[in-house]
């Protein structure tokens, strides 16, 4: 019996294939499935061939599956392009209207059903692809009472007719195939329904945001961040908070540099393009020693590059880029849970250092759906950094020394409006009160007191999580959305005997160079595994001084997602090198 | 507690050259503040790039000195996160008209509730005289010995054009006039825009303190101009090419961004207590059973 199994549908775009595939995705949430959902889409609105997959499995899944186990064709295109995708002699449930047909060699079912057909007989030709999933139900093992219950709840308000048509349109698929002749028939070992979510590392994210008391949000729509801003649209209202949909993402940063220096947790969210746009900004919030939060759910780049593709190759902007020095903290996480974490936990590193700080996600992390067990929302904790109040300044004679030099580079501040903490914040390089200083001792003074304060960040608790194998022959390092398919390959190879452990960078800047070290002392070989084609955490790491011969990489930079297969087989050829 | 003007002093030097318009644009803003018997701390200022920028280090309120061209959404972040502090931006014609353009046409329509001072001197003078986006036709510099050949920027008639709701100029030279608009555009429900007329004295030779004083029409002395029309408002601004002092238009029906923000609320958001209860997260993830 499988462990996981995996249903893809396609058509052209606007065709309903994103409703169709979340469907199928929240209803085998809720039969207790671990679920990952991914799709292909373009730049486009209508047309263009699109597709969903929906993995569903006994065990935690956050990566594709290899082969495709059902396959939904609305289009011949669908059949064409994915049929070579399916498992040896699956089935392809196709729309009889469009004539489907198998190409020549392709090892496949065909399985033609009057979808259109029945849904216009049901006096509702929106109920098409309805139809196609009580087949699929049928085809998966999944039961159709599932997909039932959906189906009133999710359609109940808009009445009973169109509850009523759906629910038909759901048993007329499923009657297709039960009472057809198709051999084909999967089964999953049950599941164990229990209290889990099914969400996007953008839905995560943005919640974990809110839950820190982010109140403010300012951005320029892009792909594939947008959703961060139209969750928390949808939530602000309720919460007392605002977004600002500004002109570009100059304005956007700014106005998040504004709103830490006024006392408010504020960020901004975007990809590249967006992300080049505001180095300048994270420039200033680094000199002033101002809270900021930005995402960047990184996409193929440079420039426009394919902006619905993950590619991890911003790693190196997010902790050099833009003119001069100025250090930013960069958070990388890899799931959604963890997505939540940073999307909190940023806001309290960035007052606590008073330091932007860039929560570093990728487009399979931000857009993809993945089930979360639970999100640990009672740990969320609110820590305002070190603020000066009424009730000190008070007393205060002479100009209030924003700037401080102190022992550990964090300064307390003022929040505007509090009586005689008046500060100039600035971008130019300053004296302890804020004023304007080139004063070289005072430079240099500066310079590193903003230095110091994050260095204890380099030992961070979490900024590695390392699943460790004693005597490892292999240690793979990754960050990101990867985590899902090295953990998935590091088990795979666990079971075939080899000893695998496993490192996830957590936080890419201050370098945790003493943990990971510590962490690839005993490996015999260690694979850094990236979406990206320069090897930038590995080129992290190497500046830190870690590399040495034990290193290897494997890149990954045609924007598709990474399978676990592809690890397994570099692990392999990489322990038989070892051998040879 | 009575406001002074020595309490809006700093023990900075200024930096600008003698008899540069800025200071009389510093004293008049000084001037409006304790007039309004407005607390420094209370104020926030957010300056931009230039000579103009450097605003901020003169004057004792809390203030925030961004990158060039954006002090208009710096200071929509600022009193976003403190609706009850008074946030001014100020800056020069390249911070506000070339490089920043874009956020001034975006802050009108918004109409963000920020008093904007651009100190308007018609060149470049912290990099030493290149034309700004508001220079004279035929100006000669260095960096276009040939003389401009680019068409200005009218800052008035486009803000008016634009739909702000408040459009004033003022002259450095005319202390009273300057502060009263100031103090004008402080009580003004939304964004308020202030261009001031501020000459540059060592790189500008057109735009001179005596080139004003011939120029200029003050529409203080013109009993029949009333600034309640946009449509009058423009027709005067392009018969004057511009060249006019005092409150050009208000709109007495302006309703400032944050108030038209839905569910925004009007305690200041750096203040608020941002926890949310385990309840709040069921809710928030039921929706994603």
């Amino acid at each position: 019996m499988a462990k996981s199994l995996a249903w893809k549908i396609g058509g052209d775009q606007g065709e309903g294939i994103d409703s169709t595939g979340d469907v199928v995705g929240t209803v085998a949430s809720r039969l207790g499935y671990y679920v990952y959902g991914y799709k292909h889409f373009s730049s486009r609105i209508k047309g263009g061939h699109t597709h969903y997959t929906v993995r569903l499995g006994t065990e935690p899944v956050l990566a594709p599956e290899p082969e495709v186990h059902v396959l939904v064709a609305l289009t011949q295109e669908t059949i064409d392009r994915n049929v070579r995708g399916l498992v040896a002699g699956g089935p392809v449930i196709a729309d009889q209207a469009f004539k489907p047909a198998l190409p020549d060699g392709a090892q496949a079912q065909l399985i033609e059903i009057p979808l259109t057909q029945i849904a216009r007989e049901l006096g509702a030709p929106v109920v098409r692809n309805m139809v196609a999933v009580g087949a699929s139900a049928a085809l998966l093992g999944l039961p159709l009472d599932a997909f039932r219950s959906y189906v009133e709840e999710k359609f109940g308000r808009k009445g009973q007719e169109t509850v009523a048509q759906n629910v038909r349109a759901l048993e007329q698929g499923h009657r297709f195939i039960e009472s057809s002749h198709v051999a084909v028939r999967y089964e999953l070992p049950a599941a164990t329904p229990g209290t889990r979510y099914l969400m996007t590392g953008n839905d995560a994210l943005a919640l974990g945001a809110l839950g820190a008391g982010c109140r403010l949000m300012a951005a320029y729509p892009i792909t594939p961040a947008t959703d961060i801003m139209e969750t928390l649209a949808s939530l602000f209202p309720k919460y007392g908070g605002a977004i600002c949909q500004m002109e570009d993402e100059l304005a956007a940063i700014t106005m998040v540099i504004g709103a830490g220096y006024a006392g408010a947790r504020a960020m901004t969210a975007t990809s590249g393009p967006g992300f080049s746009l505001m180095q300048e900004g994270l420039g200033l919030a680094s000199v002033a020693e101002i809270p900021a939060v930005v995402v960047d759910t990184q996409r193929v780049g440079p420039s426009t590059g394919m902006p619905t593709k993950t590619e991890q190759s911003d790693l190196m902007a997010a902790v050099f880029g833009g003119h001069g020095e100025g250090e930013r903290i960069v958070l990388t996480p890899g799931t959604a849970t963890q997505a939540f974490e940073d999307g909190y936990e940023a806001f309290n590193l960035a007052e606590r250092y008073q330091s932007p700080v860039i929560i570093l996600s990728d487009l399979a992390l931000g857009q993809w759906l993945q089930t979360v067990e639970r999100l640990p929302y009672e740990r969320v904790q609110i820590d305002r950094g070190a603020i000066v109040g009424a009730a000190e300044t008070q007393d205060l004679e002479g100009e209030f020394q924003r700037y401080r030099l102190t022992p550990d580079g964090i300064s307390p501040r003022t929040l505007p409006g509090t009586p005689k903490g008046q500060y100039l914040a600035t971008g130019v390089e300053h004296a302890q009160t804020g004023k304007v200083s080139e004063d070289p001792a005072n430079r240099a003074a500066q310079v590193q007191k903003r230095r110091r304060k994050l260095e204890p960040l380099r030992t961070r608790e979490g900024a590695i999580l390392v699943d460790a194998a004693e005597g490892a022959e292999v240690v793979i390092v990754c960050f990101g959305s990867l985590i899902g398919a090295v953990d998935e390959a590091a088990s795979d190879l666990r079971g075939r005997g080899l000893k695998v452990g496993r490192v996830q960078v957590r936080q890419a800047w201050p370098f945790p160079a003493q943990p990971l070290r510590a962490a690839l002392q005993d490996a015999r070989k260690v694979l850094f595994v990236e979406q990206n084609v320069t090897g930038e955490l590995r080129e992290l790491a190497r500046l830190e001084g870690l590399e040495d011969d034990r290193f290897a990489s494997l890149l990954k930079y045609d924007g598709t997602l990474l399978l676990p297969q592809e690890v397994v087989e570099e692990v392999r050829v990489l322990v038989m090198k070892e051998e040879v | 507690m009575e406001v002074t003007l020595k309490d809006y002093r700093t023990s900075e030097k200024s930096w600008w050259c003698p008899g540069c318009g800025d200071f009389g644009v510093l004293a008049a803003l000084q001037k409006a503040l304790v007039n309004l018997n407005t607390q420094p701390h209370e104020v926030a200022i957010v300056a931009g790039i230039g000579c103009s920028g450097k605003i901020g280090n003169y004057i004792n309120s809390y203030n925030i000195h961004v990158v060039h061209g954006r002090t208009l959404p710096s200071a929509l972040g600022v009193k976003m996160a403190n609706r009850d502090l008074l946030v001014i931006a100020a800056g020069g014609d390249g911070d506000g008209f070339a490089i920043g353009m874009n956020h001034f046409i975006h802050a009108v329509r918004r109409n963000i509730n920020v008093k904007y001072i651009v100190m308007d001197n018609h060149i470049y003078g912290l990099t030493k005289g290149q034309n700004s986006p508001t220079s004279d036709p035929g100006q000669r510099v260095k960096a276009t010995p040939q003389g401009n050949i680019e068409s200005p920027v009218r800052p008035l008639s486009l803000a008016l054009s634009a739909g702000a709701t408040f459009v004033a100029q003022g002259f450095s030279s005319n202390q009273a006039q300057l502060a009263r608009l100031i103090e004008d555009a402080i009580r003004h429900p939304g964004f308020a825009f202030v261009n001031t007329l501020s000459p540059c004295v060592t790189y500008n030779k057109i735009n001179t303190y005596d080139f004003y004083k011939e120029t200029l029409t003050n529409l203080d002395e013109d009993p029949d101009y009333r600034p309640d029309s946009r449509a009058a408002a423009i027709a005067k601004v392009l018969e004057k090419e511009e060249l006019v002092t005092g409150l050009i238009y208000r709109d007495p029906t302006s309703v400032p961004y944050e108030d038209a923000v839905p569910g925004f609320g009007t305690v200041p958001l750096a203040g608020r207590d941002i926890a949310l209860a385990p309840e709040d997260y069921e809710l928030l993830l039921a929706k994603y059973r």
